[in-house]
């Protein structure tokens, strides 16, 4: 492996993964004083705050939209999907980086992602249950969501197995189980680290609680280690698939520039993408707010941004894929697609995601722009918006002028799908929050693991 | 008579994994085998030592796995070709491969579960109190301190000698652990 040398911990020519002169207690005490000793900031407020208010203008517009029906969002015939499946596809995919860090560096032994892991766990828990809302709001009635599953009902009919939609209330569920249960095992330790070193009655009684009663035995130790390599051996093929499933939405579908093989490998590589933005998004502000620093250095930033330019990259490829498919076909309606992302009525927001996606990412060919926190947040956010862009534009310029002119349409979203969007954002913001303020962001028993190895690799 | 036991090891205390390795080798090697370590971290090499080689969570996640994957295809299976048949485009009933990304996804799922819940009902948890918790600087073990507990019902143990003994490993703080 050519990436090796340079990726191990201590080597002098790269900044190292955790700043020396650390200890077993240093680490245990600094990270779980952010949750246990520190006073809620008035940071922590004014952000949760923001958070809090976007998830009431959620509850708002799901209130309305219970009452009145999905009419009050823009969709229509040609235009069924809209935002809601944009949506979808966006949080899905910034969902994939946590299992992403935790599964796939755990397995390929990268000790960077010691530091950023536990939180991109979380990311991805609650980009899921964002991504999760969209596909039941748009069910029209979303009560009835217990009929996607297959459940001995008095009708006597089962779900379609045969449909992607139907793969998909599979595959996602499925993801979202398995990321919680990757994230509470990891947190186990942990809890009961926190429960140890709680003061106040209460706080020992409810992280007691959740740690089950975890006591460091050797025993479980063992168990444990072999149970959570197991858990990423499983999750890797699981993150894989589940984004894989979703391009099949679209691409088992007839639809010009949706029916095409090169969906799930170009969908997965979207989503590791998106979700590599987001934990920059996210990573960079918090060690700055909590000085974590030392725990999140620039080795990190500079890893996730190298990941964010390959993957980038593959997207590009997927987009030049595309018109030359469209080409290359020679068929009459995959040609008027490409015409009309370049030429139609949606076009800027074609050349917009072109400008987000491919052009911006190569300035990440810059070490100086890799090791600089704000040129890199800046990208990471011009990041997320792009693929809220490219999912638009796969499903909107898709849809609305399809084979028959005399059934085409235009597609415009409403206030409330707006409303909805943003509201989602405000739920994603508030619980990271509440997150960040009740448990450990970074994991403490395996930075303690990442002192002893530095230590030991110091001394030969 | 039936005598309530009061107490329920003798607990030693180490600065440095290494030495807790160490100790952990010797204390086998002087024939004591009911004792277990706790640790903040998983320590490379300390199952070894204490003689812990065997695990059973890679069964119970196979087993997961197979009853998943078999019952996920199953189910689609029953549903499509046997409850409800319906002829969709003229596929056959029994249409696999469009069962493969279900069966896959019910693989993961059960393999998971089982992984997790097999994991902690194998570790005995959840047990929100257990006699180790009374030993007065336990709770450093989820800090920096590294312990060692040879347990009394060992046929070997012996209140005075195996204190010597546990003493004598560069250890501190060896103290009585009652229930």
């Amino acid at each position: 492996m050519g990436l090796s040398p340079e990726l191990k911990p201590g080597s002098p020519s790269r900044p190292p993964v955790l700043e020396p002169g650390y200890t077993f207690a240093g680490v245990t005490d600094k990270i779980s004083s952010i949750v246990l000793r520190r006073k809620t900031s008035s940071g922590w407020i004014l952000g949760f705050g923001i958070g809090f208010a976007l998830l009431m203008i959620l509850n708002m517009a799901i209130g309305y939209l219970l009452i009145k029906g999905v009419g009050i969002w823009g969709i229509d015939i040609p235009v069924g999907w809209g935002f809601a499946i944009v949506n979808f596809v966006w949080w899905i995919g910034i969902g994939h980086a946590g299992t992403l860090i935790s599964a796939i560096l755990l397995l390929l032994n990268q000790q960077w992602r010691t530091s950023i892991n536990r939180f991109a766990e979380a990311m991805t828990l609650f980009a899921v249950a964002c991504a999760g809302l969209f596909p039941l709001l748009h069910l029209g009635r979303p009560w009835y969501f217990y009929w996607l599953f297959p459940y001995p009902s008095t009708m006597g009919v089962w779900p379609q197995f045969r449909s992607p939609l139907v793969w998909d209330v599979f595959a996602v569920s499925t993801y979202g189980t398995v990321s919680l249960m990757f994230w509470f095992v990891g947190l186990i330790p942990d809890l009961a680290t926190l429960r140890d070193r709680a003061t106040s009655t209460i706080k020992k009684k409810v992280y007691g609680i959740f740690a089950m009663g975890w006591r460091g035995s050797a025993r479980h130790w063992h168990r444990y280690e072999t149970a959570y390599l197991l858990l990423a051996g499983l999750a890797t093929p699981l993150v894989i698939s589940v984004h894989t499933v979703v391009s099949f939405d679209f691409a088992v579908g007839i639809i010009p520039g949706w029916h095409s093989t090169i969906f799930p490998p170009y969908f997965v590589a979207g989503a590791i993408f998106s979700g590599f933005a987001m934990v920059l998004t996210l990573a960079i502000p918090l060690r700055a707010a909590y000085k974590l620093e030392d725990f999140i250095t620039i080795r990190h930033l500079d890893n996730m941004a190298r990941i964010m330019l390959a993957t980038g990259l593959i997207v590009a490829y997927g987009y030049i894929m595309e018109m030359f498919t469209a080409w290359y076909s020679n068929d009459t309606y995959e040609i008027y697609l490409a015409w009309n992302r370049l030429h139609g009525p949606y076009s800027f927001l074609y050349y917009l995601l072109i400008l987000c996606n491919i052009l911006t990412p190569q300035l990440l060919w810059f070490k100086t722009i890799r090791t600089s926190p704000i040129p890199l947040f800046c990208i990471a956010i011009v990041v997320n918006i792009g693929m809220w862009l490219e999912r638009f534009v796969i499903v909107v310029i898709s849809l609305h002028r399809d084979f028959l002119p005399s059934s085409w349409g235009r597609y415009n979203g409403t206030i409330w799908d707006w409303a909805t969007l943003f509201g989602s954002m405000g739920l994603f913001v508030a619980l990271l929050f509440l997150f960040i303020r009740f448990l450990p962001m970074i994991s403490i028993f395996e930075m303690r693991e990442l002192v002893h190895t530095t230590q030991e690799e110091g001394h030969h | 008579m039936y005598k309530i036991p009061t107490l329920y090891g003798l607990i030693a205390e180490f600065d440095k994994p290494e030495q807790l390795i160490a100790a952990c080798e010797r204390v086998r090697e002087n024939g004591y085998r009911c004792m277990d370590a706790y640790v903040p971290y998983p320590v490379k090499g300390l199952a070894d030592a204490l003689g812990f080689r065997k695990s059973r969570v890679p069964l119970v996640t196979l087993i997961g796995g197979i009853l998943g994957c078999s019952g996920g295809y199953y189910l689609q299976y029953w549903c499509s070709a046997i409850s409800y048949p319906i002829n969709v485009g003229g596929r056959p009933l029994n249409s696999w491969p469009s069962f493969i990304p279900i069966t896959f996804e019910m693989t993961i799922l059960f393999a998971s579960l089982f992984c997790v819940l097999g994991m902690l009902a194998l570790n005995g948890l959840p047990r929100p109190h257990h006699p180790v918790f009374n030993a007065p600087r336990f709770a450093l073990a989820t800090r920096d301190r590294f312990f060692l507990c040879i347990e009394a019902d060992d046929p070997k143990f012996d209140l005075r000698g195996t204190r010597l003994f546990l003493e004598g490993l560069h250890s501190h703080d060896v103290t009585e652990v009652l229930y």
